[in-house]
């Protein structure tokens, strides 16, 4: 053998296990479940078909088109919140922490709970937020309030809070990594120009800061626009989302060519919000070159 | 430039943040806001916690007696303890698989050209922004599809497919950093490719590779959209955690919750630790 025949032996053993691994568990998967979307209900399975009525029936019945609507409100308010509270932390942490390693320590603190257990950080909203959890008994021990109120949980505003809770650090990331790039000499300059604090904010650094903004606005809006944990421990009976069909076609309604389609659905307006993002944040970086 | 901020930033060393400035009572409040998000991260976990030693079945304020009962309860959970069992055989072997996928998914990325990289990348990325329920679906009518029994080596596959993403942005990041030259000041010195790769490029890559495995380790201990889907008749933890749920909640799972939430969080902070950039602290 050449040299350059190994080098290229070798290439091709390095890549070939990533690559069977996507195609095998990745590629193939969607196919199929993108091939099952076509398939016809036949109780208790389905049988192999090529028709569109499982696309017909998520398009003339209503339920669905109102799940969709109600998940889409859900994931964006989620958005809103998390970018209403996420910016203004980040911001604090670049550009008000003096000490390097203090901010560091913050930052760190702030994505933690990122990795920390999906499931725990909802299941505590539960408890939280419960006729009979703490911030109910906590208002009537205090005597802000004479009844439990069970308006806290299985709201819309509970799950909000909930997926806000859950995915908040995915808009905190980005958003610091954004404004860390902000050069100070920009706002310095803007400063010795006289123009003040808040002008300097909104002329100068926000925009700078709009790829972090997007990014984060993606994350959260898709996670949250995927997620099922949060409307099962604290939606409500009308706090069905998009991933509780999913979910609920492939268990007890046992219909697995309809969840199917449902799953190409998401997978296509994800798919369309990640890549419209990126081609934002690709065209706000092509204005600041 | 770097070297004037510090010597600013040396000038008054016992401030911690630069307030004062035209707008005192702005930075005054954006520093209260700032402390109430982080409050609004960090108190639902202190509440977890609290009430995994309190006496009282409800989970309710005012508190009462100290306990350690939800925690002998859970010690005495032989299901819980079974379950506990599977999710470290499920995290540990998908963890193996990621790196043993992940580290040449990165050097692939970092060093060849081959027809459809671009499609690759975005393969292997996609699991990061695409809602667990997919992957989980899309597994699962495979499974269906090849008449393969669900159990928890479906979910092995399930977690490795979802979490390769993290080995290899992580590790891809720090080869993207690191210096070509060494290697071929290696080759140059007559060492073959192989040894190269062993005794130069991993160590620089190896804290990283560390530190991500840690990382998918503790998120596929704890995952939950794609082992829905893929389970047998095989509890993980949080699925065992999940289905006691649906019959109500107890202080039991706020006290195996209580050691989820430590012990991860050592991970996380040691992985976090391994994965920072050099370069930042220089």
């Amino acid at each position: 053998m050449t040299l350059a025949q190994r080098a290229r032996l070798r290439a091709g053993l390095v890549m070939a296990p990533p690559l069977m691994w996507v195609l095998v568990f990745l590629f193939v998967p969607y196919l199929i479940t993108f091939a099952y979307s076509f398939y016809a209900k036949q109780f208790p399975t389905f049988v192999p078909d090529f028709q569109f009525g499982n696309y017909q029936q998520l398009v003339e019945d209503s339920q669905y088109y109102r799940v969709l609507f109600r998940t889409l409100k859900i994931a964006a308010a989620t958005a809103v919140l998390a970018l209403v509270l996420a910016y203004p932390l980040a911001y604090f942490l670049v550009f008000k922490v003096r000490s390097p390693s203090l901010r560091a320590v913050l930052y760190m603190a702030t994505i933690v709970p990122l990795w920390v257990s999906y499931l725990l950080r909802a299941y505590t909203w539960k408890t939280i937020l419960g006729s009979e959890g703490v911030l109910n008994s906590f208002l009537i021990w205090s005597g802000i309030s004479s009844e439990p109120s069970e308006w806290f949980l299985y709201s819309q505003f509970s799950m909000v809070i909930t997926l806000t809770y859950i995915f908040i650090p995915f808009m905190v990331m980005p958003i610091y990594t954004a404004l860390e790039k902000v050069p100070r000499n920009l706002v310095e300059a803007s400063k010795d120009l006289g123009v003040g604090p808040i002008r300097s904010f909104v002329r100068v650094v926000l925009p700078l800061s709009m790829p972090g903004v997007i990014a984060g606005i993606t994350f959260t809006f898709c996670l949250s626009f995927g997620d099922f944990i949060a409307p099962f421990l604290v939606g409500g009976p009308d706090g069905a989302m998009v991933a509780t069909v999913i979910q609920s076609q492939f268990g007890a309604a046992l219909n697995w060519p309809l969840g199917s389609a449902l799953s190409i659905v998401m997978l296509v307006l994800v798919l369309t919000i990640i890549s419209l993002s990126d081609h934002m944040e690709r065209s706000g970086r092509l204005d600041l070159a | 430039m770097a070297s004037e901020t510090q010597s600013i930033d040396s000038a008054k060393p016992l401030r911690l943040w630069r307030g004062g400035g035209k707008l005192p009572w702005a930075d005054w409040s954006l520093g209260l806001y700032a402390a109430g998000v982080m409050a609004f991260l960090y108190l639902p976990i202190a509440v977890l916690i609290l009430f995994s030693f309190n006496d009282n079945r409800s989970m309710s304020l005012p508190l009462k007696d100290f306990t350690w009962r939800w925690y002998e309860a859970f010690l005495a959970n032989e299901d819980m303890l079974e379950a506990i069992g599977n999710s470290l055989y499920v995290a540990s072997i998908a963890t193996t698989i990621t790196c043993l996928i992940g580290v040449p998914a990165a050097l692939a990325l970092d060093r060849y050209n081959f027809p459809g990289k671009a499609a690759f990348r975005r393969a292997v990325l996609l699991p990061i922004a695409l809602p667990g329920i997919i992957t989980g679906i899309s597994m699962l009518n495979m499974a269906k599809m090849l008449g393969v029994n669900l159990s928890l080596e479906t979910v092995i596959a399930g977690h490795a497919t979802a979490l390769v993403s993290i080995v290899v942005t992580q590790v891809y990041a720090r080869l993207q950093r690191f210096n070509r030259r060494l290697e071929e000041a290696s080759a140059d010195l007559g060492v073959g490719p192989i040894r190269t790769f062993w005794r130069v490029t991993m160590p620089n890559i190896k804290s990283a590779i560390i530190g991500s495995a840690l990382l998918s380790f503790t998120l596929s201990f704890d995952e939950i959209p794609v082992t829905f889907f893929l389970t047998g008749r095989d509890n993980t933890l949080p699925m065992y955690i999940y289905s006691t749920m649906r019959r109500g909640i107890t202080p039991e799972i706020n006290a195996v919750g209580t050691v989820i939430i430590l012990v991860s969080l050592v991970l996380i902070v040691l992985s976090v630790v391994l994965l920072r950039d050099r370069s930042d602290k220089a």
